[in-house]
């Protein structure tokens, strides 16, 4: 059975959710606060005529109901950089602070790595890998204008990173934002359900599980691991976890976030997972009007 | 998945340490130490060497300059490292457009401020013909935007002419 069909038995409201998906999702920004700050990126859109909604949960995002977020001053100047809101959790809740080292292991375009570095008031190390050089090209770009001097950028799998470069200190944080089958984008790319397989759900779970793996081995003891997906499939979520889990010394932690959301299953099909992954969230699109997303919070042991 | 070409080194503090590392090269085809980086952003723009106390500086291939928030051991072999800053290894070196806006707030001389239709033309890619009293060559060229000055990139002046130097794929019809 295919999405979102083969959700029926795990989302609370199923046409709700059905019909969620099929709803266009605006246009959102995050504001760049290494250049900039809300009240400034305010009076420019103000001063321009742009209309901006302010969202519930995160002071620093906006929707713009009526504008494409490039051809303006603010983005211009690297004040705003568009972003999902779903896409702005996982760097919010890995909550990075000045002066730390963190690695982002599957970071292009760059979304969420420049939003460290602003959280981080870009003092701290960024390591910003990815694999593909073509992505790694618009992470560069957006990481310059976005003003961001704490990025630094790697091109190598994040199954095999290496701690070389800088001389082999472990991180104090990781965000594992991997790549997924994004059904949960489902809102901004309509044909995200029809180039949806199990095949490549079966094939990128493998990969997602060695990626959450090498994050936690190069984090410190008593460091945070972040992992998202922006998909509902379980065998990407939870099951990506139950492994992990199974296999180095982390566990799952609660954290807050102020999104509605529902906690993760211990059981799918003929699977049943560590009961702690109850403590992922699961972010539907009809709860909040967002894309879909999925997140957990791990701190790794000695 | 790396080669050479992706080696950055770090910039040597002085001409002295630049002497004991390298084979005496002159002029413009030798490597800028921290020292003339420095001195090139204050005598130039008056931005005080203060602001990049935070900041090293390094080199990838020739003349090509990036600032960066830390200090791993050199060289360092990855992508990217910080920002593009500066062109150097030629007669006028050149600062980045991301550069000015990241430092180009304190900028105090050789800057140009723009009113809007010239600063939407600038940031279109236009050059333009207008007055300016100061020197020639690369100039900080600001505008207001929510009521206050802010760089908005680097621009040529030359014979009565300011020229965009907008890269093209940052150019934005505003």
């Amino acid at each position: 059975m295919e999405p979102p069909a083969r959700y029926r038995d795990i989302v609370d409201d199923f046409e709700a959710f059905r019909a969620a998906c099929e709803r266009p999702l605006p246009s959102a920004v995050r504001v760049n606060t290494i250049k900039s700050d809300v009240e400034r990126v305010r009076r420019a859109w103000d001063d321009a005529g742009i209309a901006y909604e302010p969202v519930g949960w995160h002071d620093g995002l906006f929707v713009l109901p009526d504008s494409s977020p490039g051809a303006n001053w603010p983005y211009f100047h690297g004040w705003i950089h568009g972003q999902e809101e779903v896409s702005a959790v996982p760097a919010a809740v890995l909550s990075p602070q000045p002066g730390e080292r963190v690695w982002d292991a599957c970071a292009a375009p760059g979304s969420k790595a420049t939003q460290l570095a602003a959280l981080m008031d870009d003092c701290g190390a960024v390591v910003a890998t990815d694999n593909n050089l073509g992505r790694i090209s618009a992470l560069r770009t957006n990481t310059e204008r976005l003003g961001a001097t704490s990025i630094a950028v790697t091109h190598e799998d994040a199954r095999n990173h290496s701690l070389k470069p800088f001389g082999g200190e472990a991180y104090d944080r990781a965000l594992v934002d991997v790549p997924c089958s994004c059904e949960g984008t489902i809102r901004k790319n309509p044909d995200a359900f029809e180039e949806w397989s199990r095949s490549h759900v079966r094939g990128i779970s493998g990969v997602q599980k060695d990626i959450l793996e090498r994050a936690v081995q190069a984090t410190k003891p008593g460091g945070t691991v972040v992992y998202s997906t922006c998909t509902f499939a379980p065998e990407e979520n939870e099951a990506v976890l139950d492994y992990v889990l199974s296999r180095e010394a982390c566990e799952l932690v609660e954290f807050d976030l102020s999104l509605s959301s529902r906690e993760g299953v211990t059981e799918w099909r003929d699977d049943e997972y560590d009961p702690s992954v109850t403590l992922a969230k699961r972010i539907y699109p009809q709860f909040n009007d967002t894309g879909g997303f999925f997140c957990a919070k791990l701190e790794v042991g000695e | 998945m790396s080669n050479d070409s992706t080696k950055f080194t770090r910039l040597p503090e002085t001409a002295a340490e630049r002497a004991q590392g390298e084979q005496a090269t002159s002029g413009d085809d030798r490597r800028a130490t921290r020292e003339e980086v420095l001195d090139f952003w204050e005598e130039r723009f008056g931005v005080p060497p203060e602001t990049f106390e935070n900041h090293t500086f390094w080199e990838r291939g020739k003349g090509k300059l990036w600032c960066y928030r830390g200090d791993p051991p050199s060289p360092v072999d990855v992508e990217g490292l910080g920002m593009t800053f500066l062109r150097t290894r030629q007669e006028h070196w050149k600062p980045t457009l991301e550069a000015v806006q990241r430092f180009g707030a304190h900028a105090t001389k050789n800057v140009i401020h723009l009113p809007e239709g010239e600063a939407e033309a600038f940031v279109a890619g236009h050059d333009q013909e207008l007055d300016w009293d100061g020197d020639w060559g690369y100039l900080v060229v600001t505008h207001d935007v929510a009521g206050a000055p802010e760089p908005v990139g680097i621009g040529l002046y030359v014979y009565g002419e300011l020229r965009s130097q907008v890269p093209k794929g940052r150019r934005r019809d505003i």
